[in-house]
């Protein structure tokens, strides 16, 4: 792979931002990832309250008021792909729709009444209160009003702080709603939950069925769910979390302050899986088995991995076939995203040019660059000019990421794969990774893109 | 399936439970969009520019690029002026726009940064431009944001040169699809006239694919345009929500002549449209125009028995509906519930009009109004037929209703932005849309020894 003429440093973009992109095997330095975004620029990020709402919309009885102007509910109204086998409550936007009057004299009442009005309505089990850019800047006090509508209605009236100036960061909005979940889930005093032989599994949202696929395969070798966090979760089977044995954590940018909380006050230990991909399955099911360390689990995970894989693998062969030596590139949220759809684009035999995200922390950007080739663009916030730039560049045939870097890849003549949040496909587990190749290779390889013949650089 | 409504009466005084608008800052950046070579610009934190450029990204499936102020708490505490001239210092390095048009969001208005000072004193390269709008979100609707940028377009580009007009005008279209756009002007073109339209986004967000990507893509009205309208004789400003304020503007400012219309949607409010160039420019009606409104009135015989008397149930944006409004009413459909999220008594008053003049009673209409509310009245006393954006589907579903979407946004279907509501070309779409979904119902529904071949 010869990439000696891309030298990212020197690329025609932000002057401030090159220590933001790497080339691995050339850049002595480390990557810049906790830089706020620069003003003026054209950034991929968005903010606290967006972090805060994909951790905690999947609640799925729970109802989800914003308290707010009306644009912070709108835009992000049943956006994510997260199913529910119960409730639908969660996908109805609640919004206090701030007015002017209510800016200037304060929006603590209108809250009040609004937690009145859904609980008179609905009565759900529990609500969650998001704080957004204007109600922190004049300072409503979310966490009082709560409080008293707790107690008022004798329901679960959970604050989260997600005021979006606090940071250009979701990782910052991750964990207000992490600390939400633990307050929600922090037995009332005098009570306790016994501890079960279940586990918890962290950083599943059920985007297209996917907790229900690993809750098969959990099943089979004997352990069942206790609860995910979030995706399809109730409010109740949540206050029951601290009854687990075991805790999976699989998005750790979300998820990994919960498991840690959880350790702490509930001794419950956890264990990092990646469903993503069939080695990652596979892996994942093993240490799950060995942490319980039953050999009737073990036989039973080996026989379903080997049944699994037998059957996956000549499908897989196929589209390996069709996309072996194509040139692929990760632009998504976070970490441990870029980590699990590199491997699998590897296990395609695809080669990975270009890996980004949104919101990466150092160490895992030292990670990242441990799995990738030398000559390995590696880029933190990134703009659509850079990415652009890149993705010209570098040749690239296909793109994985999320919804603004969608119509980018198809306007540069480049396949696109939703990899995001608000995918709708289930792509874990070993037939998660069949489908995840069969994407791959419906929009490398989509004859559509021979009509480009006339203009277009696939000619 | 998503039968979450409560039945019967409950309180819903305050807030919004489903709600059938967003806020203004997304109306400005679309119309920012309309201008060629803009990047639009948000005043505040992250978020919403990443929010607002998704949910456009998705009804329209084109790239839509915007840059932030990318606020953070230092900003919120000590003002955003230097975030925002830092923003400015750094769009036309980097970006390297012609205009950059920035809009304000809650956040900025909260702290109360004074735009207009901070533009002037910032430093702008020569023969580009900066322009503002005040658009805080918790005041009016994208509508109005939509307005509001229109209005500055006039205020800071339009300029008189003199006493004399050109023999031009201009049209403002309102939150309309690039497609019907396109349309307008082809009506016009039809005409003879010359035309100034602002915002234009057809070739910005219906662009084909050429495996080159630009990052300001050939359509939208060229700054010299904008400040040339100034010269032109009359405006067309299409939609009362839209685009009066800014025709009001123009008139004001450069002795431009305003005549306001409804969006041109149905076939009277497009015979008012075409008869309106007509009148100030004397140019005759070609046949070809001619042509396409008898075949919108021969498609209406041919249709009317599949829709005449249906209740109907129509939600979406003021001008969209209050147009759409009168085009059912001559199909013979009886709107119901018509029901809009952004504030106006006159949206209530005019709908009041209409539906009297044809002599129905009884339906409720609602400006300020949410989906909660909707779905209540369709609960109470169900309709035949529900047209609206793509968040009706979730009343569709749990109240078993035929569904035709029309409007903003539209994120499950593809297409529709390229295709044409306004004009007699969107006539015939409406009818299809509207007859098919009916008889799409019909077939689904209806007993094996009622499924009919012909219909």
């Amino acid at each position: 792979m010869d990439t000696s003429s891309v030298t990212a440093e020197g690329s025609a973009c932000i002057s401030e931002r090159q220590n933001s992109i790497l080339t691995t095997g050339k850049s002595k330095s480390s990557i810049h990832c906790a830089d706020d975004s620069l003003a003026g620029s054209v950034s991929q990020r968005a903010c606290v309250f967006c972090g805060a709402r994909v951790v905690l919309n999947p609640v799925t009885d729970a109802a989800h008021l914003v308290h707010g102007p009306i644009g912070c509910a709108t835009c992000t109204w049943d956006i994510r792909g997260s199913l529910s086998s119960g409730s639908e409550m969660y996908r109805n936007s609640f919004s206090t729709d701030m007015k002017e009057r209510d800016v200037v004299f304060g929006g603590e009442k209108k809250l009040a009444t609004c937690i009145d009005e859904i609980v008179g309505k609905y009565h759900p089990p529990a609500i969650f209160v998001y704080s957004t850019c204007v109600s922190g800047m004049i300072g409503d006090d979310i966490i009082a009003v709560c409080k008293a509508a707790s107690e008022r209605h004798a329901t679960d009236v959970i604050p989260v702080e997600s005021s979006g100036f606090l940071s250009g960061n979701k990782v910052v909005g991750y964990r207000a709603a992490a600390i939400a979940l633990m307050q929600l889930i922090k037995p009332k005093v005098g009570e306790t939950v016994e501890k079960t032989r279940k586990l918890n599994f962290l950083g599943e949202y059920n985007l297209g069925g996917e907790k229900w696929v690993v809750e098969r395969y959990l099943r089979e070798i004997g352990i069942e769910i206790n609860v995910a966090f979030t995706g399809d979760s109730t409010v109740a089977a949540l206050k029951q979390a601290p009854g687990a044995c075991l805790n999976l954590v699989q998005c750790t940018g979300s998820m990994h302050w919960v498991a840690m909380s959880l350790e702490q006050e509930f001794g419950t230990p956890y264990l990092d899986v990646n469903f993503f991909g069939a080695e990652n399955t596979a892996g994942s099911l093993r240490k799950i088995a060995q942490f319980y360390g039953e050999p009737e689990m073990i036989r039973r995970t080996e026989a379903l991995i080997e049944r699994e894989q037998a059957r996956i693998q000549p499908v897989l062969q196929k589209y390996r076939k069709k996309l072996a030596g194509k040139r692929a590139a990760i632009y998504v949220g976070g970490a441990f995203k870029a980590v699990a759809i590199i491997h699998q684009l590897k296990e395609l035999g695809m080669e990975i040019v270009l890996t980004g995200t949104q919101t990466g922390k150092k160490e895992e950007y030292d990670n990242l660059s441990t799995l990738l080739d030398p000559g390995t663009i590696i880029i933190d916030d990134a703009n659509p000019a850079e990415l652009e730039k890149f993705l010209l560049e570098k040749n690239v045939d296909v793109m994985a990421g999320g919804v603004k870097e969608r119509v980018l890849a198809y306007k540069l003549g480049i396949g696109f794969v939703d990899h995001n949040h608000d995918r709708k496909d289930g792509l874990a587990g070993f037939d998660g990774a069949v489908r995840f190749a069969r994407e791959v290779y419906v929009t490398t390889c989509t004859p559509v893109w021979s009509q480009l013949k006339a203009t277009g650089r696939r000619a | 399936m998503l039968e979450c409504i409560p039945e019967g009466p409950v309180e819903h005084t305050t807030g919004k439970i489903n709600p059938a608008k967003t806020c203004q800052p997304l109306g400005a950046m679309y119309a920012a969009l309309g201008i060629h070579g803009c990047l639009p610009h948000s005043h505040g934190s992250q978020g919403c520019c990443a929010y607002h450029r998704m949910h456009l990204n998705r009804h329209f499936r084109d790239p839509v690029l915007a840059s932030s102020s990318s606020f953070t708490e230092g900003a919120s505490v000590f003002g955003g002026a230097a975030n925002l001239k830092t923003s400015i210092k750094n769009v036309f390095a980097i970006y390297n726009p012609e205009i950059m048009a920035v809009h304000t969001t809650c956040l900025s208005e909260t702290i109360g940064d004074d735009l207009p000072n901070i533009i002037k004193t910032a430093e702008i390269p020569e023969g580009k431009s900066v322009i503002h709008v005040n658009t805080p979100s918790y005041h009016g609707s994208h509508i109005t944001g939509f307005s509001g940028m229109c209005k500055a377009m006039v205020s800071y580009l339009a300029q008189a040169d003199g006493t004399t007009k050109k023999s031009q005008m201009n049209v403002i279209p309102g939150f309309v699809n690039p497609g019907d756009m396109r349309e307008i002007r082809r009506i016009v073109d039809t005409l003879g006239v010359k035309m100034i339209m602002f915002p234009d986004t057809s070739n910005v967000l219906d662009t084909p694919l050429t495996s080159k990507y630009q990052m300001y893509p050939d359509g939208g009205a060229t700054v010299a345009e904008i400040r040339d309208a100034g010269n032109s004789e009359v405006t067309l400003a299409l939609g009362s929500f839209a685009s009066h304020d800014a025709a009001e503007v123009l008139q004001d400012k450069c002795g431009v002549t305003g005549i306001p219309l409804k969006l041109p949607i149905g076939i009277k409010a497009t015979d008012d449209f075409i008869m309106a160039v007509k009148d100030w420019f004397g140019v005759e009606i070609p046949a070809s125009l001619t042509l396409e409104r008898g075949q919108v009135v021969d498609t209406l015989i041919d249709t009317h028995f599949h829709y005449q008397g249906k209740r109907v149930a129509v939600f979406g944006d003021p001008d969209h509906v209050i147009a759409l409004t009168e085009f059912l009413l001559a199909m013979g459909i009886v709107p119901v519930y018509v029901l809009t999220g952004t504030p106006g008594k006159a949206f209530e008053a005019e709908i009041r009009k209409m539906l009297e003049d044809a002599g129905i009673t009884g339906s409720k209409v609602k400006a300020k109004g949410d989906l909660f509310e909707l779905q209540q009245w369709i609960k109470e006393a169900p309709v035949d037929l529900l047209i609206g954006t793509s968040y009706g589907k979730y009343i569709a579903r749990a109240e078993d209703v035929p569904f035709v979407r029309f409007g903003f946004p539209i994120l499950d279907r593809a297409v529709h932005p390229l295709m044409p509501v306004v004009g007699y070309r969107g006539c015939l779409r409406l009818i299809e849309q509207i007859s098919n979904a009916l008889l799409e119902c019909r077939d689904r529904d209806c007993l094996d020894e009622d499924f009919e071949l012909v219909l």
